[in-house]
């Protein structure tokens, strides 16, 4: 979806607040709560990191730019824990109480498995899916779409040539998993000059590269 | 930069609904409180910008370890130990006198959690996500970073689950250090590549 999320490239977003403690990791307590839920739901398998992305760029655009970054986890949790049905917004309201679950889920997270939860992570290569259609050294365009769903083709670089430099093989696709579909296929890293992208606003002999899907690419005719 | 309100201010909203959040979760038997405290203490003190130190500062004494985690950071990283959620892939990508990497993410806050824990909050900005990728020579300037004109500037922007991680250049007069006092010199920002090891970093009491 083209929203305010895809932020590559926007002018008028000021200077960066650059000083900033590295030993200072959450600035609030609700903050960590936040952090916490958000994992600590990952083995209940109610949603997929995709659509986990995807709940977030789906907030009130107008809020999200005012939001800090958990303030947009926060508001992603809810909606998308909702929308599976996990509990109703009467319920979190406070307008119900409780009731019992329903739908099927994974096991609950029990603070001796956090490590070894931390340690694993997930799981985002195939054996099997769609064939490369590129190998590494190829010329490709990054396809102009516009699809109104979750993409991981930032607008920037969408219509612009680049060079595959490595294929890190078949993964899931995450403009397909955020919708519950399957369609594995090999990812990339495309590496874009910086005058591709920004024309004269470039600077020549400076690269960008991002981490595209088969699907994301053509090859140049 | 954010504070904690006054104990004596009332709870704001957003206070409000992540309590109600967890107490419905809790309630409906999904979360364990308990649960959420261990994950917040890993990523305080055991998950950090220190795991990342570690495997620069040993990438920088031991040439073979660095060759093995240029050819395969998530193995190489995995040999100290680091794994797991939000950097299940890591690529680790070496500044030179030639070439400055400095990662991003456009999108969303992907960054490598397991070496660098969780990002700070210009990471996850507007003004860094919107600059990065379009005039990462002046972001860098904002972060006092000037890179020479015949450097080469690499942007990696983290579009998918690969999760990039910069060696930065060793300071001079740094070649016979220890792996301690090299980690000194390592802050979390030039693990990012906005900053110059040995440049120092806001209070992390490095070299400056």
């Amino acid at each position: 979806m083209n929203g305010v999320h895809d932020m590559g490239g926007m002018h008028g977003m000021g200077p960066i607040d650059v000083n900033e403690d590295e030993r200072e990791v959450f600035h609030a307590e609700w903050e960590k709560r936040v952090f916490a839920v958000n994992n600590a739901v990952g083995p209940l398998k109610i949603r997929n990191i995709d659509e986990s992305r995807h709940a977030r760029e789906r907030m009130d655009p107008r809020k999200y730019m005012t939001s800090s970054y958990y303030q947009i986890w926060l508001d992603a949790l809810e909606r998308i824990l909702a929308e599976k049905g996990l509990f109703s917004i009467d319920e979190l309201k406070g307008n119900v109480p409780a009731q019992p679950v329903s739908i099927p889920h994974g096991p609950k997270l029990t603070p001796e498995k956090v490590d070894e939860f931390l340690a694993r992570g997930g799981y985002f290569y195939r054996d099997e899916g769609k064939p490369a259609s590129f190998t590494v050294g190829d010329q490709v365009r990054a396809k102009n779409i516009h699809p109104p769903g979750h993409t991981r083709l930032p607008r920037y670089a969408r219509g612009k040539q680049g060079e595959i430099i490595a294929d890190y093989g078949i993964q899931v696709f995450a403009d397909a998993s955020a919708h519950g579909r399957e369609a594995h296929q090999h990812l990339y890293c495309v590496r874009f000059s910086s005058i591709e992208l920004w024309g004269e606003d470039g600077t020549a002999g400076d690269y960008i590269h991002l981490d595209l899907w088969d699907d994301h690419l053509e090859a140049l005719s | 930069m954010a504070h904690d309100h006054d104990h004596n201010d009332p709870p704001s909203d957003t206070v409000l609904r992540v309590k109600a959040l967890e107490s419905l979760l809790v309630e409906k038997g999904l979360v364990d409180p308990e649960t959420l405290d261990t994950l917040v203490d890993r990523f305080e003190n055991r998950i950090g910008p220190q795991n990342g130190k570690a495997v620069v500062a040993k990438a920088w004494r031991d040439p073979d370890y660095k060759a093995r985690l240029l050819e395969d950071g998530t193995k190489a990283v995995a040999e100290l130990g680091y794994s797991g959620a939000g950097g299940e892939t890591i690529v680790a990508v070496e500044n030179t006198d030639r070439v400055h990497n400095m990662v991003v993410c456009t999108l969303c806050s992907c960054y490598p959690w397991p070496v660098l824990g969780l990002p700070p909050v210009w990471y996850k900005s507007a003004p860094y996500r919107a600059r990065a990728v379009r005039e990462p020579r002046k972001v860098l300037e904002e972060f006092g970073t000037h890179i020479p004109a015949d450097v080469e500037v690499r942007v990696w922007d983290s579009t998918a689950e690969t999760r990039y991680l910069v060696i930065p250049k060793p300071p001079l007069g740094s070649e016979g250090m220890s792996e301690e006092q090299l980690k000194e010199l390592i802050s979390r920002d030039s693990m990012i590549g906005v900053r110059l090891a040995g440049a120092g970093q806001p209070n992390t009491g490095g070299a400056s």
